[in-house]
């Protein structure tokens, strides 16, 4: 059975490496999507609608066309069809200069007759909305019920019940790197694409289909990019944009888009609006369930969110719908549906246990089936101090008000196959790994170089490491559903074990050793039976000649294991007079399987609780029901956090056996869901709506009073 | 096509000329003209710091400043940091804080922080919270950050 050994036996496996490609980034080398310049390169701009809800009734191209400096101009919606949100793109223009292609932008003219607009879910909801999906009847999906035993006679069992509703609003990703391609056309039949994306191979199969190449004529790089967090997959119109005015033009092509473009069309998280009645028994079991709620994805379905979540209840009934608004598609956004879910259960949960008189952790320690979970309460509320939190919620008469909070997380990352991989050891001892996965900054490059070096007893710096490129035909999937780890990981570590194979084969009669007895130590090979037979890494790999040794590997599924259990423990301090939040502390108990790099692990986990904690408290989509306009498009309106948001961050890489286990998601899930407990703990008045600010603070401090 | 300017202006010490028009902002000089990519473009607004360098001693948002306003200052980009064979302490610390994921915000940041420290060789954490402020992270969590930064001005300062 494939095992990456003890921890003892480790000299890299889980320690704490320096990420391999940080000095290209911190001198600026490191080239992103953005950053590719190719000569005689135009610039690509899209003219976007600024209308909701419109019928084309005609597009008039001549005055860009004629503007000097323009070198394309394409319609990308035909005449008689519909606009359905803000963004939508209309038309997009080449053109030598990027300011160029601002002028021919503003010399497109639009005929449109517009139609009535929804933008909230409220407004979609409303008898008598205007219809703006022709299949879903009153704007809403049919709705996807789950039962499971009997409500009923759950809630007949129940000595305290909660009614509540829990909302979230839409989140918007906010890469920081805007998404975009640069598009050159080798010639008619081969094509080079630098795409920002979390997804070299499937970008290429799209543009393959599209563009009808054979897939190998199609080459995307990934070298560096700045961010995806579950929006940049597939190439989007602006990447098939960008493709098709360089096959036009027959130049490069560079088209990114622009950060209000980047808000209104490149994805975001949906909201969720959700009517929950629980109960539980006098002992402290959670016994029934029945919720009723929507979200909006904006014009498109994928409005899913969990609940229950986590913890055990054995009678349920959940419905959810999609609400359509004429706004901008959802795209899967970091652990996709559940901090919403882990927002309205932790809240609910902790709704429950103050109806039983009993402490939040107890109250979850009863219901939580999870073994880590159940581990992870103790040692995070030993590190939050759990005993310090008010046992009166909002209890003294101070103007400053702290408190304390729990919430709980679940994912998956256990990888999948599909995943190619070719190591190969060159004569002159030089190390190679090449595969199609992408670094999103995650670290798989640093990832992939610590396993090989691991294997043959060298320093990751020796092992260059290729990946975010798809000409070698080497596939891995895409970088979501914190897949990446487990799916590359194990196909690196068997490749290396196999080119190692293959060395010691090759050096045995040398050693005059039998194969099984040789073992790799520090840039040295041995005889395990007789020390004083040692040669150099250089001098084994020199008996090559002019061959190379070159070799791929499996992806076995006993090197990672799918489930990631999470907690995380908050505590905030309120100003009862102004409403200010201010996090103080989170401490994030992630487990994580084997992190094979627990510095970038770490990194994650931060990652993860910083997003959590920018919905918790700061991040809301603003839609305008008047004129259609998402009013925040941009990032000074649009609140993300900064560094005097950021409170001390614990985080505690959870370990619980040595397999991989992905962790990109689950670190965001818990976060929004203890920031908000905590509040309740400081001030005793519950927000059920995220993102908690200073005006519903002060709101509900007013109606308390 | 608006006629172009040529400016003059010292870019890491080295003066170099351009043309460019009088709407091109010192961003989109520096990328698009000289090639020096090592600025970013986050939000083209002001807003998000990935664009910021060191213009005549004073931090600034690139974008929010024009080529020609240039004419003979003094231009510091992350590109002329390091020295050929030894990096910033800065960007050292950085790299040993592990304060990056994706990195498009880390020039920003590290320009950012070496006009902190070039007026204030030992800030307090609080003062470097609010100096950095104008710079945004989607990935990294900003204390290993705020952290490096405190680790270089020790450095430096020493």
């Amino acid at each position: 059975m494939a095992s990456w050994g003890e921890a003892s036996e480790s000299r890299l496996i889980g320690k704490r490496v320096t990420r391999l490609s940080g000095k290209d980034k911190v001198t600026g080398k490191a080239k992103y999507t953005f950053d590719i310049n190719e000569p005689g390169m135009l610039y690509g701009r899209i003219l976007r609608s600024e209308t909701a809800h419109a019928t084309v009734i005609g597009i008039d191209l001549s005055e860009a066309e004629a503007l000097p400096g323009v070198k394309a101009v394409i319609p990308l919606i035909e005449v008689g069809n519909k606009l359905r949100y803000q963004g939508q793109e209309i038309a997009a223009v080449a053109a030598e200069t990027d300011d160029i292609a601002k002028d021919a932008i503003r010399r497109i003219h639009v005929d449109l007759e517009e139609l009535p607009h929804v933008v909230t879910e409220d407004d979609a909801m409303v008898e008598g909305a205007p219809q703006i999906r022709e299949d879903w009847a009153g704007n809403q999906s049919e709705p996807n019920v789950r039962e499971d035993g009997d409500i009923n006679a759950g809630f007949d069992e129940a000595a305290v019940e909660v009614e509540a509703t829990y909302h979230t609003p839409v989140q918007t990703h906010v890469c920081l790197e805007t998404h975009g391609h640069v598009a050159k056309w080798e010639d008619e039949q081969n094509l080079t694409v630098w795409a920002s994306t979390q997804g070299v191979f499937g970008v290429r199969n799209d543009f393959a289909q599209h563009f009808e190449l054979p897939a190998n004529q199609v080459r995307v790089i990934t070298e560096h990019m700045g961010g995806g967090f579950g929006s940049k997959f597939g190439p989007g119109i602006e990447g098939r944009t960008a493709v098709e005015l360089a096959r036009i033009t027959g130049k490069a092509v560079k088209l990114m888009l622009t950060r209000k473009a980047e808000h209104l069309v490149a994805g975001n998280r949906p909201s969720m609006t959700q009517q929950v009645r629980a109960g539980a028994t006098s002992d402290g079991r959670l016994i029934a369930y029945d919720m009723k709620g929507y979200g909006t994805g904006g014009i498109s379905s994928g409005a899913g969110f969990t609940g229950p979540y986590v913890y055990h209840v054995p009678n349920s009934r959940a419905e959810r719908v999609n609400v359509a608004v004429n706004a901008g598609n959802q795209r899967a956004m970091r652990a996709p549906g559940h901090p919403q879910g882990a927002f309205a259960m932790d809240s609910l949960m902790d709704e429950l246990a103050e109806k039983l008189g009993m402490d939040p952790v107890e109250f979850r320690r009863i219901n939580d089936p999870n073994e880590v979970r159940q581990a992870q309460y103790t040692l995070g509320a030993q590190e939050i101090g759990w005993h310090r939190r008010n046992t009166v919620p909002g209890a003294g008469t101070s103007v400053k008000k702290r408190g304390m909070g729990v919430g709980s997380g679940q994912w998956g990352g256990g990888g999948g196959r599909g995943t190619e991989a070719r190591v190969t050891i060159n004569a002159d001892g030089t190390v190679e790994a090449v595969t199609g996965t992408q670094d999103i900054g995650t670290g798989i490059r640093t990832v992939i170089a610590m396993i090989v070096a691991e294997e043959f007893g060298l320093e990751t710096t020796d092992v260059r490491v290729k990946v975010g490129d798809s000409q070698p035909g080497l596939p891995s999937g895409g970088s979501g559903g914190s897949q990446t780890t487990p799916s590359v990981a194990p196909v690196i570590k068997t490749a290396a074990a196999a080119a190692k194979q293959k060395l010691f084969e090759r050096i045995a009669p040398l050693l005059d050793a039998p194969v099984g007895d040789l073992r790799v130590g520090t840039g040295t090979i041995y005889v395990v039976s007789d020390r004083t037979k040692t040669i150099t890494w250089k001098q084994a790999t020199g008996q090559l000649g002019m061959e190379s040794i070159s070799e791929g590997g499996t992806w076995e599924e006993d090197l990672r294991q799918n489930g990631a259990a999470g907690t995380q423990f908050a505590e905030v301090e309120i100003d009862t007079q102004t409403g200010a939040i201010r996090v103080i502390k989170i401490v994030a108990v992630q487990d994580c399987g084997l992190a094979i790099n627990r510095l970038t692990t770490e990194s994650q986990v931060n990652g993860g609780v910083i997003m959590g904690l920018g919905q918790a408290i700061l991040e809301e989509r603003f839609m305008d029901p008047v004129t259609g306009r998402m009013l925040n498009a941009n990032l000074e309106d649009y609140k993300v956090p900064g560094t005097l948001e950021i409170p001390e961050i614990k985080s505690i890489v959870f370990d619980t056996h040595r397999k991989v286990t992905g962790v990109g998601e689950p670190p965001c899930i818990p976060t929004p869901g203890a920031i908000a407990n905590a509040v309740y703990n400081a001030i005793g008045v519950r927000i059920r709506s995220l993102p908690i600010t200073p005006d519903k603070i002060l709101d509900a401090l007013a109606e308390k009073a | 096509m608006a006629r172009k300017s040529h400016v003059q202006t010292t870019i890491n010490g080295e003066t170099v000329e351009f043309l460019c028009e009088s709407r091109q902002s010192l961003l989109e000089v520096l990328r698009d003209e000289l090639y020096l990519t090592g600025a970013k473009e986050g939000c083209n607004n002001g807003n998000c710091g990935a664009c910021s360098v060191i213009l005549d001693g004073r931090l600034v948002n690139s974008c929010l400043v024009l080529g020609v306003e240039t004419e003979g200052k003094s231009v510091e980009t992350i590109e002329g940091l390091a020295d050929p064979d030894k990096l910033h302490p800065i960007q050292d610390a950085f790299l040993e804080n592990a304060a990056l994921q994706c990195g498009i915000c880390t020039p920003g940041f590290i320009m950012s922080a070496k006009a902190l420290l070039d007026s204030n060789p030992n800030p307090t954490e609080h003062e470097i919270r609010y100096w950095l402020a104008g710079n945004l992270c989607r990935c990294t969590g900003y204390d290993k950050i705020v952290k490096a930064v405190m680790d270089a001005a020790k450095e430096t300062s020493a």
